[in-house]
């Protein structure tokens, strides 16, 4: 699958936005959030504008982005319709949750504590409709999994645990968030792995002799495509990084969006200060950066049955 | 989304308007408009994609085409229409397509032109051409290409005085033609089809795509749902080879051998038709064994020059044509003038009964093996006789008996130019002949039926002309013809060839159709001799044409000591941007199909079925949008400059107003013209007196004209009198005489007897040889020639093409949708050999004949005879011809491989041609394969030059929207 | 609307059956879909760089070779390939905008360009690369089943199908309604063994596919008439033939 620029800006950044508003929710409902009546409102401005940021760049990838408007209606049956209505149910209370906030001059109130939990839970379920599109698309077995439901919401945890915990450190030089980031990045970092190792051991259901129909034959290879020259679907179905390209981004995948991040983590949180912002400014950058890389692959590695018409493997 | 401005939108005239937006968000409703209007116009015509001649309903909306499709009521085509034909509306919105006159100011291949007004061109033309007729008209050489006018051309260049006509025959399939014209009165090619309806077993040789392209496929079809066993005996496993029942991948040149075996089958196992034999063919006829003498191997004749039969009954030698009486066809018997003779029939059984033929012998050479040769050999027998196809039809055959029923040997043949694309192609073309009429299977029911105006006799036209070439004078014949021996061969009294492409001379004494792909070369060489003008027509021989391009382009730009072309001057019609328009003088730019009256005439290539005559028009179907006319408009205004005779009137006037006006008026002998139908007053068919109304009434018929003879007149055409006395009287034969086929031919063995040394006209001694060889006057099978002159294991693979059935050789690189399909070709080739070669696919290799070499890449399948590597005919383009961009694939990752053919033979002295007729040995070609080293540009080689645009091209779009009827549809609420 | 709707007792589904013991895989049906539809319900079906290098262009309909086995039982295998107009079509369901449906009245599967937004989800959610995307108008297309056809009255009634069924010059291709047991279509289907494409995806084809008939070598038994004493050419001598 052609990994588009586009399609990769919204998927993490939204990720990270609505992954970042779940942790201002949640631990505002939990009264963790750092202190200070600026500081959730902060948080979930910065939250939303990176969502908003991804969603926009989602419209980058439409054929008609004016017709936009027209991508709600569908949600009693496409994911991506009911993604947008999920995104745009989420700022709700979110905007809420930054207005309870600052009335209640950051401080835990009921309605901070109602609000947080509402975010957290809208959040959370605009990523899963996300991660949706991908996993209910069967003819791409990399995506039609039951792995890509949580890499996609424990990515967006990782992530915008990463951008929370910069706000924190920044507003108050320390952050018990920083521990939650910790942890969401070591789960998604397996749940990483696992997919890894599910693409690379299992293969599709489907073959050139399923595809064809002419497995009773014998063998089938394709002989002549219908078409001399690329077209729509394989350049855009078709595409696939080649292996050993694919090994080394997925160092950089693994390096830059969990492992670096954890470990820049933890250093800000040891650390105060300059360093420990420093420390924390870098785990959110990469950790962004990482999962540009990792979602570049998600698409680059996918494979569409539509190639075992071209003789390709799916 | 990025829009260009680049973007074609033809046909979107009207405006679109967008619906409301607001309509049913949740549950959205699309109106389907269901029964939109198609078109406001409907013009049928002929289509013109490739010479199959379809029928075709052109749907035009404001104008503009909207959709052409199938003419359901159309003989050939029935409705349906190919891929070509499909895509005919991107021809005619073509970018390539000339616009005006062009006069050759830059040197030849530079592309410089200046464009000039159609009198200049005109003036010009009749200027160069003038001179020539006042001085020696043979110094015009006109030869045409793909063209369905050679009536009007060939008569044009008899008026003018030149020998030198042609058209493209002599490459093409002449093999198949002649060696049909010669051996049945009619030929596979385009004379004769399968009994699609009735056989029940088609043997098929070396088709991919043929002539016959809709029928052949409609044919093929009904075969299948009919349950028929289809065999396709080719080295190449694609398109009907596909489809076929059996496959037999045989090796290129080795057909004549495979059926001679089969003959041989038949003959051991005595399942041959004799009844057929001694009452249509020359099985019968009494051959004097005369070795050493002028007279042996010829027919033995009485006084009338009747040939004789040894009658079991008298004793004696009597008309062969005898009713009733009882031919021997074995035994040596004396004559009365003490001569003795042999029945052809013995000479054959003999002949193949012969451990050569044996199919253990054929096997290896074939790679069939020869359990195969023997089964198919049972089976065909089986189904010829214990399967006859009887019809409850009487008919009277020319003997004046009747018949109650019609018995059929439903085993149908069908071959092209896999046979005829080979120097043994003639000798092979006859076999199938005499494998069909060993078992009766000559149009009976079931199996193999002539297309009218087919049969014809034996030979079906005079001799070809050359002598009595006069300055200012017409020639006394036609320049092509069918020679009887050879004192019909057009040599000068010193034995030179008298024609520019040495046709009907020692180097093809049998080229009924000329031999265009020596032309340049001989022109340029001065050989025979030299000539002031080629004027081609609608043949590319700058390139796909030619057998090799480099050699064309050396001939076409060759210059003297003086420094001027040795072919001074180059006319060439073309309609699109080819690149054979860069190599000439002055260009005259012709119409599209869909722009101009054409005529498909019985006097040249017709629609005829066996059911009876048809013939066809094309009319204009959208108005010109550019300064060019009709080719045959052009022709025959030229005619009139020139003052040919026919072409002006008593007062010098011209005779024709234009090419329609002579479609009706024009009489070729008295009450036979270009048009068979709608005759006199409307109600002649065949013959009849020019009528003013004549094309009106095609275009009230859909563009065609058929006539059906009665059932009884259907098959057994030959010898069937109700047939023939039809056919006599619509003009289509001369005379009602029964047409004997022939196992044995006469002609050849006069050519044979010359190069044993007898009569005044004899071969140069370095050719008798060959010419012994190759005149066997019964079929025989030699190894392809270029073969044995060249060291086999230096090039261990047989290289051959095959057509494309979505491309028609070089016309459909400008078409927007049927380059998408075709861009680019490979060189296919057998995994196995492929894996020894340590090739995988999509690799770049050098192909590489004893001549040429070719940078390209492979593609590994399976069905494919294991020394055969093949590719698709006329891909490649030169770059920067046919208006594409230089980079195109054509250019950069399609090939031709007629750069590895050469039209000489090893040595340079002979034409790479069948030693009989002439036709160009393409797929004799052998070569070897290496594998390109790694740091070679990707990109296929040869590479000539790019060629330079014609002035004031358009530019082609980026973005092509073709929409003949924008939309009207609505949006709807539902809710 | 991208709910799949139930079909109504005795709704037709309408599809097509390609029959691949005939198809020469000539391209016709490609060519002619083209035409038909460029100035069709779905028009245009635009072409880029038409005159350059990496032409490409919007076809509802493509013809693949393939080849299956080896030897003798080895086969080339021309082989269309349009929408299947699948009876759990994804490519429906996925689509955000209602701008991919199913209709109700005969199964037939289109796109609303009016309102589609060009996502192209619905070209992911298709395992048979049957959508094809206008890159030039930014909306996706398909196979429309030539619904501009099918009952279009200002065509006679014979030429109420689809083009590249009209056009097929070896009448591989079948239109008709194969939720009919008794239609034409499903009869052949049942006949031939036709199959569906990847049934493992649970899409549910209508379009079938009749496959290669098996290749019997008809074995003849060798006729007995081989040579006898003195030569095969003295059977002949006596024969007595008339002519
Ligand atoms: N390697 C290889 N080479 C081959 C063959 C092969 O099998 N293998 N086959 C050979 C055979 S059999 C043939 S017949 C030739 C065919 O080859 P050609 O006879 O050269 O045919 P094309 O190249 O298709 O067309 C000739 C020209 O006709 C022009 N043309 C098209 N329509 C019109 C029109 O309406 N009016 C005019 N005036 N011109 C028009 C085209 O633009 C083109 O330039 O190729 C031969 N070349
Ligand atoms: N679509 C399309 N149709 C065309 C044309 C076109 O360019 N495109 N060209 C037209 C013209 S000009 C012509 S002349 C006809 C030609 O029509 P075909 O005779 O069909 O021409 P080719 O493609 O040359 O076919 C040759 C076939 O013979 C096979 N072959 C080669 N060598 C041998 C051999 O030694 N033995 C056997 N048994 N088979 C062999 C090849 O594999 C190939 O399948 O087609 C006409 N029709
Ligand atoms: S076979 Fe095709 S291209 Fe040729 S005339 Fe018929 S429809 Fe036209
Ligand atoms: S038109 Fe018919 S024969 Fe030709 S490719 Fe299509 S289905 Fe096959
Ligand atoms: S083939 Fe593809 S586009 Fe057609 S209905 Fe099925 S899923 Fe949809
Ligand atoms: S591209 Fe159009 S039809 Fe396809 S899913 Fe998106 S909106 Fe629906
Ligand atoms: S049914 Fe119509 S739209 Fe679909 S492939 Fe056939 S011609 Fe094209
Ligand atoms: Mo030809």
């Amino acid at each position: 699958m052609k990994p588009s620029l586009s399609i990769i800006a919204f998927t993490t950044l939204s990720g990270a936005g609505f992954g970042m508003l779940a942790w201002t929710g949640l631990l505002a409902a939990c009264g963790l959030l750092p202190a200070g009546a600026w500081f959730g409102v902060i948080a979930v401005v910065v939250a939303l504008v990176l969502a908003s940021a991804g969603l926009f760049a989602s419209t980058l990838h439409l054929g008609h982005p004016e017709r936009a408007w027209r991508a709600f209606s569908q949600w009693r049956t496409s994911w991506l319709s009911r993604e947008g209505v999920a995104s745009l149910v989420t700022f709700a209370p979110g905007l809420g949750l930054a207005l309870a906030w600052w009335l209640a001059g950051g401080a835990w109130s009921v309605a901070v504590a109602v609000l947080g939990v509402l975010s957290f839970a809208a959040a959370l379920v605009t990523v899963a409709c996300t991660a949706m599109i991908y996993a209910s698309i069967k003819p791409v077995r990399q995506w039609h999994n039951r792995l890509v439901l949580p890499l996609y919401l424990l990515n967006a945890l990782a992530s915008g645990g990463a951008c929370l915990a910069l706000v924190a450190v920044l507003w108050s030089g320390a952050a018990g968030v920083g521990w939650a980031a910790i942890a969401a990045g070591f789960a998604a970092l397996l749940v990483k792995l696992g997919h890894w190792r599910h693409i690379d051991t299992t293969s599709g259901r489907s073959t050139i002799e399923s595809a064809t129909g002419l497995g009773a034959i014998g063998r089938v290879r394709a002989l002549d495509p219908p078409h001399t020259e690329e077209n729509y679907l394989l350049r855009e179905l078709g595409f696939r990084v080649g292996r050993r390209h694919a090994g080394a981004l997925r160092v950089v995948a693994l390096g830059c969006a969990y492992v670096a991040p954890i470990l820049l983590l933890a250093a800000a949180l040891l650390l105060a200060g300059i360093p420990a912002a420093a420390c924390a400014a870098a785990a959110a950058v990469l950790a962004l950066a990482g999962l540009f890389v990792e979602r570049w692959l998600f698409f680059a590695e996918a494979t569409h049955t539509v190639v075992l018409y071209y003789g390709r493997a799916a | 989304m990025q829009k260009t401005s680049d973007r074609a939108e033809p046909g979107s005239s009207r405006p679109v308007t967008p619906p409301p937006v607001t309509q049913g968000y949740f549950r959205p409703r699309e109106r389907v408009a269901l029964s939109p209007e198609i078109s406001d116009t409907i013009k049928t015509s002929t289509c013109y994609m490739c010479a199959c001649r379809c029928g075709i309903r052109v749907h035009l909306k404001d104008g503009v085409i909207r959709y052409i499709e199938g003419n359901p009521d159309h003989p050939v085509n029935r409705g349906v229409l190919c891929g070509k034909g499909s895509a005919g509306i991107m021809q005619q919105y073509s970018p390539a397509k000339l616009r005006k006159p062009l006069l050759r100011t830059g040197p030849r291949g530079s592309g410089e032109f200046r464009e000039i007004e159609w009198e200049e061109a005109l003036g010009i033309a009749t200027g160069w051409l003038s001179a020539i007729r006042a001085r020696d008209p043979k110094r015009l050489a006109f030869f045409t290409g793909r063209d369905q006018s050679q009536s009007l051309t060939s008569w044009w260049a008899k008026q003018f005085g030149t020998p030198n006509f042609a058209a493209h025959g002599g490459f093409c399939s002449v093999n198949m033609a002649a060696a049909g014209l010669y051996t049945l009165g009619g030929s596979f090619w385009e004379f004769g089809e399968p009994d699609w309806d009735r056989a029940k077993y088609l043997l098929m040789f070396g088709v991919a795509e043929d002539h016959d392209s809709n029928p052949i496929k409609l044919g093929i079809a009904n075969l299948r749902r009919r349950g028929a066993k289809f065999v396709s005996v080719n080295p190449v496993r694609t398109g009907y080879s596909a489809i076929a029942d059996e496959w037999v991948g045989i090796r290129p040149g080795t057909d004549g051998l495979f059926v001679l075996a089969l003959v041989h089958e038949l003959l051991r196992t005595d399942r041959v038709d004799l009844d057929f034999l001694v009452r249509y063919t020359n099985a019968h006829w009494l051959v004097r064994h005369a070795p050493g003498t002028d007279a042996h191997g010829l027919f033995v004749r009485d006084a009338d020059g009747r040939p004789l039969a040894w009658d079991r009954v008298q004793g004696a030698a009597i008309d062969a044509a005898t009713p009733e009486m009882q031919p021997a066809i074995v035994g040596e018997f004396l004559l009365a003038d003490g001569g003795r003779a042999i029945p052809v029939f013995q000479l054959m059984a003999e002949r193949y009964l012969g451990g050569e033929y044996a199919p253990e012998n054929a096997a290896d050479r074939c790679g069939v093996s020869a359990e195969t040769i023997r089964r198919i050999a049972a089976e065909i027998a089986s189904v010829a006789f214990d399967q006859p196809l009887v019809l409850d039809q009487e008919w009277t055959d020319t003997s004046g008996r009747r018949h109650a029923q019609m018995i059929g040997r439903p085993v149908a043949m069908h071959a092209m130019r896999g046979i005829s694309a080979h120097s043994n192609g003639f000798q092979t073309c006859r076999a199938i002949h005499l494998l069909q009429l060993l078992l009766g299977a000559v149009d009976t029911p079931g199996s193999w039926r002539y297309k009218s105006p087919y049969p014809k006799p034996i030979l079906p036209g005079p001799p070809p002309v050359a002598r009595g070439c006069t300055p200012n004078r017409e020639m006394p014949g036609m320049a092509l013809g069918f020679p009887r021996g050879p004192e019909d061969l057009l040599l000068d009294d010193d034995g030179r060839p008298l024609r520019i492409d040495r046709a009907f001379s020692w180097d093809a004494p049998i080229a009924a159709h000329g031999m265009l792909h020596m032309v340049l070369g001989n022109a340029a060489a001065g050989d025979p001799y030299p000539i002031d003008t080629l004027f081609l027509y609608m043949s590319n021989m700058g390139w796909n044409s030619s057998m090799n391009p480099g050699e064309a382009e050396a001939a076409l730009t060759a210059k003297d000591t003086g420094g001027e072309y040795r072919i001074p001057h180059v006319i060439y019609s073309d309609a699109y941007a080819s690149e054979t328009v860069a190599f000439a003088d002055l260009v005259l730019p012709d119409t599209t199909y869909l722009e101009r009256w054409d005529c498909i005439s019985l006097l040249d290539r017709p629609i005829g079925s066996p059911e009876g005559p048809a013939d066809a028009i094309r009319q204009p179907v959208v108005p010109l949008d550019r300064d060019v006319r009709p080719f045959q408009d052009v022709l025959i205004d030229l005619g009139a400059r020139l003052g040919l005779p026919g072409f002006v009137a008593e007062d010098g006037s011209p005779r024709y107003r234009d090419y329609p006006d002579y479609m009706t008026r024009h009489e070729r002998t008295p009450g036979i013209g270009p048009l068979a139908g709608w005759r006199g007053n409307g109600d002649a068919a065949g013959k009849g007196a020019p009528n003013p109304d004549q094309l009106a009434r095609y275009v009230d018929n859909g563009c065609f004209w058929q006539h059906h003879h009665p059932p009884e007149a259907l098959y057994f055409k030959h010898a069937n009198a109700a047939y023939l006395a039809e056919a006599h009287r619509m003009g289509l034969i001369p005379n009602t005489a029964q047409i004997v086929m022939q196992l044995y031919s006469e002609p050849l063995q006069r050519f044979r007897l010359a190069a044993d040394g007898h009569g005044p006209i004899q071969p140069p001694e370095d050719r008798r040889a060959a010419i012994r060889a190759a005149f066997d006057p019964l079929p025989a099978w030699y190894p392809p020639r270029e073969q044995t002159m060249i060291e086999a294991a230096a090039y261990p693979l047989h290289a051959i093409t095959q057509r494309p059935m979505a491309m028609y050789h070089a016309w459909h690189s400008q078409n927007a949708w049927l380059r998408q399909i075709h861009a680019a070709n490979r060189l296919y080739l057998a995994r196995r050999t492929g894996a020894a070669l340590g090739l995988a696919d999509d690799d770049w290799v050098w192909a590489i004949s004893r001549t040429g070499r070719v940078r390209c890449q492979v593609r590994l399948m399976e069905g494919v005879q294991p020394d055969t590597v093949w590719t698709w005919n006329g891909i490649g383009k030169r770059s920067g011809a046919w208006a594409l961009a230089k980079d195109a694939p054509e250019a950069r990752q399609g090939f031709l491989l007629n750069h590895l053919i050469s039209s000489q033979l090893p040595g340079g002295e002979m034409s790479n041609s069948d030693p009989v007729t002439g036709q160009a040995a393409w797929y004799d070609l052998r070569i070897r394969i290496e594998k390109a080293a790694a740091n070679e540009t990707a990109e296929t080689a040869p590479q000539p030059p790019a060629l330079v645009p014609l002035p004031d091209m358009p530019r082609p779009p980026k973005i092509l929207r073709f929409n003949a009827s924008p939309p009207a549809r609505e949006m709807r609420s539902a809710e | 609307m991208t709910e799949i709707p139930t079909p109504l007792p005795g709704a037709k589904k309408l599809g097509l059956v390609i029959d691949l013991d005939t198809c020469v895989g000539c391209h016709a049906c490609a060519t002619n879909c083209k035409e038909w539809n460029t100035s069709g319900h779905s028009a245009p079906l635009p072409d880029t760089q038409p005159y350059a290098a990496r032409p490409d262009g919007v076809w509802f309909n493509r013809i693949h070779s393939y080849e299956a086995g080896e030897g003798d039982a080895g086969r080339t295998i021309h082989f269309p390939r349009s929408c299947l107009h699948c009876e759990k079509p994804a490519c429906v369901e996925v689509c955000p905008t209602g701008a991919s449906y199913k209709r109700a009245e005969d199964g037939i599967v289109l796109v609303n360009a009016e309102i589609c937004i060009g996502c192209q989800l619905c070209a992911w959610a298709c395992p048979y690369g049957a959508r094809e995307f206008d890159e030039d108008d930014g909306v996706m297309k398909k196979c429309t089943l030539c619904i501009d056809r099918i009952y279009n009255e200002n065509l006679p009634e014979s030429g109420r199908i689809p083009a590249c069924v009209a056009t097929c010059p070896t009448q591989a291709r079948h239109f008709g309604d194969l939720g009919d047991p008794e239609s034409q279509v499903s009869q052949l289907v049942a006949e031939r063994g036709g199959y569906a494409l990847m049934p493992e995806m649970g899409y549910q084809p209508v379009n079938r596919y009749l496959p290669p008939r098996r290749r019997g070598r008809a074995a003849v038994p060798e006729a007995a008439h081989a040579a006898g004493e003195g030569g095969l050419l003295r059977r002949w001598i006596d024969r007595a033939l008339s002519r």
